[in-house]
C-alpha cells in the first residue's frame, strides 16, 4: 500500500526527520489559505497522487504570488496527472501539498528498502540527488553507496557517519544524516514499510537537512498491526477493480489485454497470463482467487473479470490442492447464474475432485469449453478472444 | 535415499488443533506421514486426531523425539513459532503460513543465520515439503505424487503442483519436492535445495520453478553452472507481470527493472538449464532426458 507524499512526510516528521513546512489542502480557497500562513514569498503547490514522473507531468509547480497558488491549485485539483508511472489513464488529484518554497544548495538521494539477497535492511544513498536513482545507477554506479542493518543490532550512527562522509558531506551535516537515517530506520521497522525513498534531500540555504520529497509504501502483510497506517488507504488512487478486490481478499492487478483470468496460485495465475502470450493472446488481469477458494470467491471473482468492458473471453485455471475442483465449478456456475454468460468460458480443471467438477460443469448445460491441459486451454481462450 | 524428509521422520505440527492444522495433519497422517504429535499452547496433556497435544515443542521433543515441525500458526504468530521449532532443536521446519510481516521474517531469518545455522526452513508461505510416499509436510494434494527420480523446487504452489502431475505422468517420478515460498524473506534458497539434490543419489534430475522479483533464480543459476551435472529444466513465471506490481506474492514483483522473467529464463539458459517457456511443458522436457 501507497502512502501520498503529505501522508509520508507527517509519518516521519513523527519519527524525527525534518521536512519542509507544508500543509495538505483539498481547495482552492485552503491552498490559498494554506499560503498565507506558510507567508511566502516562494511556495511550491504539489500534486498528491500515488505515482512517481509528476514534476515533468506538471504536477508539481512553483508559485510566486498567493494568485498563483489559486490559478495552479484550481487547475491541478479535479484533473488527471499522466506521469510516466501511471498509464494512459492517469491519476485524478483530489489533494494539494502547499509547501514552503526552500532555497537548495545541495540535493542528495537516500533510500530505505529490504535487500532479499543480502536479507537486510539497507540504506540507499546517493550525493546524485533529484535525479532518477535507476538513471544515476546506470551511468555512475560508483555514486551508489549501500549499507545494510543488521535487524537485530539496529541502525548505527557509525554506518550513517560512514555512508555521509562517503557521499561527500561535512561533520554538521553527517550529524543531521545521522537523525534523519536513524528516523526513517524507526518509521521503517515501527510502522512495517518496504520501501522509503527521498528523493531529493536536500541542503537548504541555511545549512538544514531536509526531506524535500518523500515515498512510503507499508507491508500490507503487517497492515493488521497497524490500524492508523491502514487508515490512510486512498482507494481513488487504485484500480477500482483492484479496489474492489482487495475489500473482498482476491490478488487482482489489471492488465492491457482482452482474455480474463482466474486461476488459483500466484505462480499458477502468472504462467496462465504468460501462457495467453505465447499463443498469441493477451491477458486482462492476473487474479489468484487463493488456496482457500469457495464457491461464494469464484462467484466474486468471476463477476470482478467480467465487469470489465475490455474482456472478450475467460480463461479459469485450477489446479486443485486444497481446493477442490467440483468447488471450483459450483461456483462458476452460481456466477454464470447471477451475471449472466455474454462472453465464451474456457475452463480448466485438474487435481482434487476433477471428475466431479467436470461432471458439474458438463451437466450444467451452460456453454462452457473444457480443457485437460494448459496449452488446449490458452489456445481456446485466445481463439475466443479473437473472434 | 530422498532429501530433509523420509518415512522414518518424525513429525509434529504447530497449530495443531486450528482449522489448518487439523485439516492437513489429518491429510498428513492418512497419506502416511509419521506424525508423533501436536502443539497448541494451553491444551497440553490431551489427544487430537488421536495423537498427543503439547504446550511447547520443547516438550513434544523430549516426549516424542520429533525432528521436524509444520507449521499452520497465524501469520501474527507465526515467527515466533519457527524460532521456538528451531530452539526447542527441531531440524526441518516448514512454515505454511501465508502473510507474515517482512520485518519479522528478517529477524527471524537473522536469528536463524547466528544461532540455528544447522536448521533448515521451508517457507513461509509455501506449499511445505514432501517425499512421495514417504513422508508429507504441507498443503500439496498426496495422489498427484510418484516416488521416483526428479527433485522438484519452486516458489510458487500450484505451479509446483503442475511439475509434479507431469513428472507423475511421464512416469519419472519424484524425489522430494520443496516449496521454498514466494515472500521476499525465506528460509532456504533455489542454491540451499540445489546443493541437496546434486548429492542425492535418488535425485537423477532437477525440475526448478521460478517467478520473477529478487535474485535467487540467478543465484541458482550461477550454482547449476558451477557445481549441476544432473539435467535440469527450469521454468519462470512472470513475462507478462508489469513492473511495479505485487503479483500476489509478496515477493513477486519487479523493481527498478530488476527480477525480470527475461533476466531468469537467460541466466538460466546460459548455466545450462534446459529451459521451458511455458509450465505445460515441463514434464515432457524432462522425460526426453530419460528415454523409454
Amino acid at each position: 500500500m501507497n502512502l501520498h507524499e503529505y501522508q509520508a512526510k507527517e509519518l516521519l516528521q513523527q519519527f524525527g526527520v525534518a521536512v519542509p513546512r507544508g500543509t495538505k489542502v483539498t481547495s482552492q480557497q485552503e491552498a490559498v489559505e494554506a499560503a498565507k500562513a506558510l507567508g511566502g514569498p516562494l511556495w511550491v503547490v504539489k500534486a498528491q497522487v500515488h505515482a512517481g514522473g509528476r514534476g515533468k507531468a506538471g504536477g508539481v509547480k512553483l508559485a510566486r504570488s498567493l494568485q498563483d497558488v489559486e490559478e495552479i491549485s484550481g487547475r491541478l485539483l479535479g484533473s488527471t496527472l499522466v506521469t510516466k508511472q501511471t498509464g494512459a489513464e492517469g491519476v485524478p488529484v483530489h489533494a494539494l501539498l502547499i509547501q514552503d518554497g526552500v532555497d537548495i544548495t545541495n540535493e542528495l538521494y537516500l533510500s530505505c528498502l529490504v535487500d532479499r539477497s543480502k536479507k537486510r535492511i539497507v540504506f540507499i544513498g546517493s550525493s546524485e540527488g533529484g535525479m532518477d536513482i535507476e538513471e544515476v545507477a546506470a551511468k555512475s554506479p560508483e555514486k551508489i553507496l549501500t549499507i545494510a542493518i543488521d535487524p537485530i543490532a539496529g541502525i548505527q550512527p557509525y554506518q550513517c557517519r560512514n555512508l555521509g562522509f562517503q557521499m561527500g558531506l561535512g561533520k554538521d551535516e553527517v550529524n543531521q544524516l545521522v537523525k534523519i537515517m536513524t528516523g526513517i530506520y524507526n518509521t521503517f521497522v515501527q510502522k512495517d514499510c518496504s520501501l522509503v525513498e527521498i528523493n531529493p534531500l536536500i541542503i537548504a540555504d541555511n545549512g538544514q537537512m531536509m526531506a524535500l520529497d518523500a515515498k512510503i509504501t507499508l507491508d500490507d502483510n503487517a497492515m493488521y498491526r497497524h490500524k492508523d497506517t491502514a487508515e490512510l488507504r486512498d482507494p481513488t488512487q487504485e484500480d477500482e477493480r483492484e479496489h474492489i478486490a482487495h475489500e473482498i481478499g482476491l490478488n487482482y492487478v489489471a492488465l492491457d489485454g482482452n482474455i480474463g483470468c482466474m486461476v488459483n496460485g500466484a505462480g499458477l495465475a502468472m504462467a496462465t497470463m504468460d501462457v495467453c502470450k505465447l499463443h498469441g493472446g493477451e491477458p486482462a488481469n492476473f487474479l489468484d482467487v487463493g488456496g482457500g477458494a469457495t464457491a461464494d470467491r469464484v462467484a466474486r471473482a468471476f463477476k470482478l473479470i467480467l465487469s470489465s468492458e475490455k474482456v472478450k473471453a475467460i480463461l479459469v485455471n485450477i489446479f486443485g490442492g486444497i481446493v477442490r475442483c467440483d468447488l471450483i465449478a459450483e461456483g462458476i456456475i452460481q456466477a454464470v447464474k447471477e451475471v449472466g454468460l455474454t462472453l465464451p468460458v474456457v475452463v480448466r480443471l485438474q487435481g482434487t475432485n476433477v471428475e466431479a467438477g467436470r461432471e458439474m460443469l458438463a451437466k450444467s448445460g451452460m456453454n462452457i469449453m473444457t480443457a485437460d491441459d494448459l496449452t488446449d486451454a490458452a489456445k481456446m481462450a485466445v481463439a475466443a478472444a479473437a473472434k | 535415499m530422498s532429501i530433509l524428509i523420509d518415512k522414518n521422520t518424525k513429525v509434529i505440527c504447530q497449530g495443531f488443533t486450528g482449522s489448518q492444522g487439523t485439516f492437513h495433519a489429518e491429510q498428513a497422517i492418512a497419506y502416511g506421514t509419521n506424525l508423533v504429535g501436536g502443539i497448541s499452547p494451553g491444551k497440553g496433556g490431551s489427544t487430537h486426531l488421536g495423537k498427543p497435544v503439547f504446550n511447547t515443542v520443547y516438550e513434544a521433543v523430549a516426549a516424542t523425539g520429533a525432528d521436524a515441525s509444520m507449521i499452520y500458526v497465524p501469520a501474527a504468530f507465526a515467527g515466533d513459532a519457527i524460532l521456538e521449532a528451531a530452539d526447542a532443536g527441531i531440524k526441518v521446519i516448514a512454515c505454511i503460513t501465508e502473510g507474515i510481516p517482512v520485518t519479522d521474517m528478517l529477524k527471524v531469518k537473522a536469528t536463524l543465520q547466528t544461532s540455528y545455522p544447522d536448521v533448515y526452513l521451508i517457507g513461509p508461505n509455501c506449499p511445505g515439503v514432501i517425499t512421495p510416499g514417504g513422508c508429507k509436510m504441507g498443503i500439496m494434494p498426496g495422489h498427484i505424487h510418484l516416488p521416483g527420480k526428479i527433485g522438484i523446487v519452486s516458489r510458487s504452489g500450484t505451479l509446483t503442483y503442475e511439475a509434479v502431475w507431469q513428472t507423475t505422468q511421464t512416469g519419472l517420478g519424484q524425489s522430494t519436492c520443496i516449496g521454498i515460498g514466494g515472500d521476499p524473506i525465506h528460509g532456504m534458497s533455489f542454491v540451499d535445495v540445489l546443493k541437496l539434490f546434486k548429492d542425492d543419489p535418488q535425485t537423477e534430475g532437477i525440475v526448478m520453478v521460478g517467478e520473477i522479483g529478487g535474485s535467487a533464480e540467478e543465484e541458482g543459476a550461477e550454482y547449476i553452472k558451477a557445481n549441476i551435472k544432473k539435467p535440469v529444466v527450469a521454468y519462470i513465471a512472470g513475462v507478462t507481470a508489469p513492473p511495479g506490481k505485487r503479483m500476489g506474492h509478496a515477493g513477486a514483483i519487479i523493481m527498478g527493472g530488476k527480477g525480470t522473467a527475461a533476466d531468469k529464463f537467460a541466466a538460466l539458459e546460459a548455466a545450462g538449464a534446459k529451459i521451458v517457456r511455458s509450465p505445460a511443458d515441463i514434464g515432457a522436457a524432462m522425460k526426453a532426458y530419460f528415454p523409454g
